[in-house]
């Protein structure tokens, strides 16, 4: 009985099944697998998370932002006038959290490389790439650096996943790929 | 004349001492409690978050939700936990417990932090979700309350090490302590390092809160707190599984497979379980991946094993007894032979195979570093956790309680056919829940969200009709948990009140904590707990067959969906 202390005092020398042993072995063997596949991806899949980050403020953050706005604004969208940035194929692109606003718009060239800046300047904020499907966690103070290639043309929405604030559910960005 | 402490139950034999019997039944009434306040937020939440009806305002529904997460993952939870440690020390050791008197202390703070947390939720600047993430505010209060339930929380874990320490000392019992027993004292060493986590931010938090701190680093805290967070999850598992083996003892007699593999796997908890927390951390920025992948994995996911052995054992360990009880034809007849009617039975096997088969599968997936970014923060991730923490440990410990309510409240439960259905209704309601947030969270639509139509937003963006549909019935599936959830409340209390009196001196006040008539104790000391008989299992004896298909079929299920995973993951835009 679970609830009375072991035949055997000794717990140790109590007998073990067979099915248990077997059952140990291969469940060990598929925790290795599923530890195995998180290395191999990193060297034959498409889609990791960069290791590229730095520390970083909301000052300087939204200097840059608004500097790569300001080069490459193409034209405006909705009521607010955000602006659209078409930034060169292969460059740094910025794009800024805030309560509730993913900024600015970008355009980007479909099966083009771009290393893409996200950061917050206030609180934290979920990047959620719809609907591709591909989600970060966007901290203030940290810049986070990720080399995308968007492979679909479109029109790509980015949701905030992380809880923040009451205008939480308005907080919506805009990926154009053409 | 000796004081008389100690009474017996006649129907389990179990002992009870006096001290231990009320603050068990304290604790426990407290978590109901909190179930109760935190499901009735939890199906306002489920009547919002379901387009048709989309009940709240988006303000009420981010309280709702920060209520609702709070009241069951911490009080809920750590209310019923306290009372299985008592349990399992004072009364499956037959016991005295150590120091009661700063038990009740240790109650009280308890009581009132969580009272504090509620109030800072209820005045409406605090709606910062159960993981009040920095530079976000909550008032001074909410992180103080969360203070004071950790400090009443500890004080009953090293009450719990106390027991253990007499009852060697006074030779209660015979040999080592009893697996469950054993369970529990796993449950205690991680909720000892879980709350120690928790006081390393949470205090720093508040002095940051009141002003005294200028900055608290958003990943650091993101850090500290889930080693927290998930941790204090991992105190569920090792309680309910401790769980499932004292119901398979209860209900059907069964002794453990093998001692040895079980507490192995209870130690693999400990040994492996805490940073592994880190899985939070798969998608933020300033980690690198091999910190994430090794800490998520220890290269080997053993944590993970000790769960896949507990996903046999027991099982397992009912099959064997089944089995020599002569239910030996084919593969599953100690399966369909088992008492389905009887609700302590039927809460612990649903809450057995959907944590596993759900809560568990789904968690290594989106653990695994590079699939978390197809499911971070999507809706995805409360499916997950109410297969753990809603089916897995709540089902569990609605099981149990169905037990305790005779044996240690000694009342006769009220209403036996809705004590029949409950875990049916509540298991039905969360499964459908689960599966469709887990579909839901697949096509992308992100948790703790109140308008996934964005209809107040600058910019608009359309969900796919199927994500929409998908979050209406687990809505529906919501409601009918909730109903499960309600009956459970109903009965729970309703046999406290109204039960019939198994023990006359079971009055109104025993039921929420005071002590029985001094006429319902009469043992002074409990004879010495003795080993258990020898039995003869293992090579040559009764094997556990059908165990084994169930659980060559769980590996298939998880092989599959994984590479299913992993074939989405390869669809997304590449990036590096």
């Amino acid at each position: 009985m679970s609830i009375m202390p072991p035949a055997q005092k000794i717990w140790w020398k109590e007998p073990i099944h067979g099915i248990e042993i077997m059952w140990i072995i291969i469940a060990l063997i598929w925790c290795l697998i599923l530890f195995l596949w998180m290395p191999y991806w990193h060297v034959y899949g498409k889609q990791n998370l960069s290791n590229e980050s730095y520390k970083t403020s909301p000052e300087l953050f939204e200097a840059k932002a608004t500097k790569m706005a300001k080069a490459h604004t193409v034209r405006t969208e909705s009521k607010s006038n955000i602006p659209v940035v078409h930034p060169p194929v292969g460059s740094d692109v910025y794009l800024l959290g805030r309560m509730w606003q993913w900024w600015p718009i970008l355009e980007l060239e479909k099966n083009k490389t771009y290393r893409l800046h996200i950061s917050s300047v206030d609180w934290q904020h979920g990047f959620s790439l719809q609907p591709t499907n591909i989600n970060l966690q966007i901290l203030p103070g940290y810049e986070m650096v990720v080399t995308i290639t968007p492979d679909q043309a479109g029109e790509f929405a980015i949701v905030c996943n992380e809880y923040c604030g009451v205008g939480h559910h308005t907080m919506l960005g805009k990926i154009y790929v053409k | 004349m000796a004081v008389k402490m100690f009474r017996q139950c006649p129907d389990s034999g179990l002992f009870f001492h006096k001290s231990a019997e009320s603050l068990m039944k304290a604790h426990a009434v407290l978590g109901v409690v909190y179930l109760l306040i935190g499901g009735i937020f939890g199906l306002l939440v489920a009547a919002t978050r379901m387009p048709t009806i989309h009940l709240l305002d988006a303000e009420t529904f981010y309280l709702a939700l920060s209520i609702h997460g709070t009241a069951i993952l911490i009080f809920w939870v750590i209310f019923f936990e306290m009372a299985v440690l008592y349990f399992a020390a004072s009364t499956l050791l037959r016991c005295r417990p150590a120091t009661p008197g700063i038990g009740w202390i240790g109650f009280i703070l308890m009581v009132l932090g969580s009272l504090l947390v509620m109030v800072a939720f209820l005045r409406g600047n605090s709606s910062v979700m159960f993981t009040s993430y920095v530079p976000m505010p909550a008032e001074p209060i909410f992180y103080l309350g969360l203070i004071l339930f950790a400090v009443g929380a500890l004080i009953g874990c090293f009450i719990f090490l106390g027991t253990l320490v007499i009852a060697k000392q006074e030779k209660t019992y015979d040999g080592s302590i009893p697996l469950v027993t054993f369970g529990a004292l796993t449950a205690a060493i991680i909720a000892i390092f879980t709350i120690a986590s928790g006081a390393i931010i949470l205090i720093p938090t508040l002095l940051w809160s009141v002003g005294l701190i200028s900055h608290i680093d958003p990943l650091v805290y993101r850090t500290i707190w889930w080693a927290l967070g998930h941790s204090s999850q991992q105190i569920n598992v090792s309680a309910h599984v401790s769980i499932w083996y004292a119901i398979a003892a209860i209900v059907f007699g069964a002794k453990p497979m093998s001692e040895k593999v079980s507490r192995t796997a209870f130690l693999l908890y400990i040994l492996f379980l805490q940073l592994a927390s880190a899985h939070h951390l798969l998608a933020d920025p300033g980690i690198g991946s091999g910190w994430k992948v090794f800490n998520t994995s220890y290269a080997m996911y053993l944590a993970v094993l000790a769960s896949m052995i507990h996903g046999l054992t027991v099982p397992g360990c009912i099959e064997v007894a089944q089995r020599k009880k002569g239910f030996n034809n084919g593969l599953f007849e100690w399966l369909q032979k088992a008492p389905w009617g009887n609700p302590v039975f039927s809460g612990m096997f649903i809450s057995l195979i959907v944590f596993g088969f759900i809560g568990g599968i789904t968690g290594v997936v989106m653990g695994t570093e590079q699939i978390n970014l197809i499911i971070h923060n999507t809706i995805f991730v409360p499916g997950h956790f109410h297969a753990t923490v809603a089916v897995g440990t709540t089902l569990a410990f609605m099981a149990i309680s169905y037990f305790l309510i005779p044996v240690l409240f000694r009342r006769e439960l009220i209403w036996p056919a809705a004590c029949k259905w409950q875990p049916y209704i509540f298991g039905a309601g969360m499964l459908l829940l689960i599966l469709f947030l887990l579909g839901a969270g697949t096509l992308g639509v992100p948790r703790r969200h109140w308008d996934v139509n964005f209809s107040d937003a600058a910019l608009q963006f359309q969900f796919a009709g199927t994500a929409i549909t998908m979050l209406g019935i687990a809505g529906l599936g919501g409601i009918l948990a909730s109903v499960g959830g309600a009956m459970f409340c109903l009965i729970a209390v309703g046999s406290l009140v109204f039960g019939k009196r198994l023990d006359p001196g079971a009055s109104l006040l025993s039921s929420f904590g005071f002590p029985m008539a001094d006429s319902s104790y009469t043992v002074e000391r409990p004879t010495k707990l003795g080993l258990a008989p020898i039995e003869q299992t293992g090579a040559g004896g009764v094997e556990a067959k059908g165990t084994f298909v169930l659980a060559l079929v769980f590996l298939a299920t998880f092989v599959v969906y994984f590479f299913i995973n992993a074939k989405y993951l390869s669809s997304i835009w590449p990036m590096s």
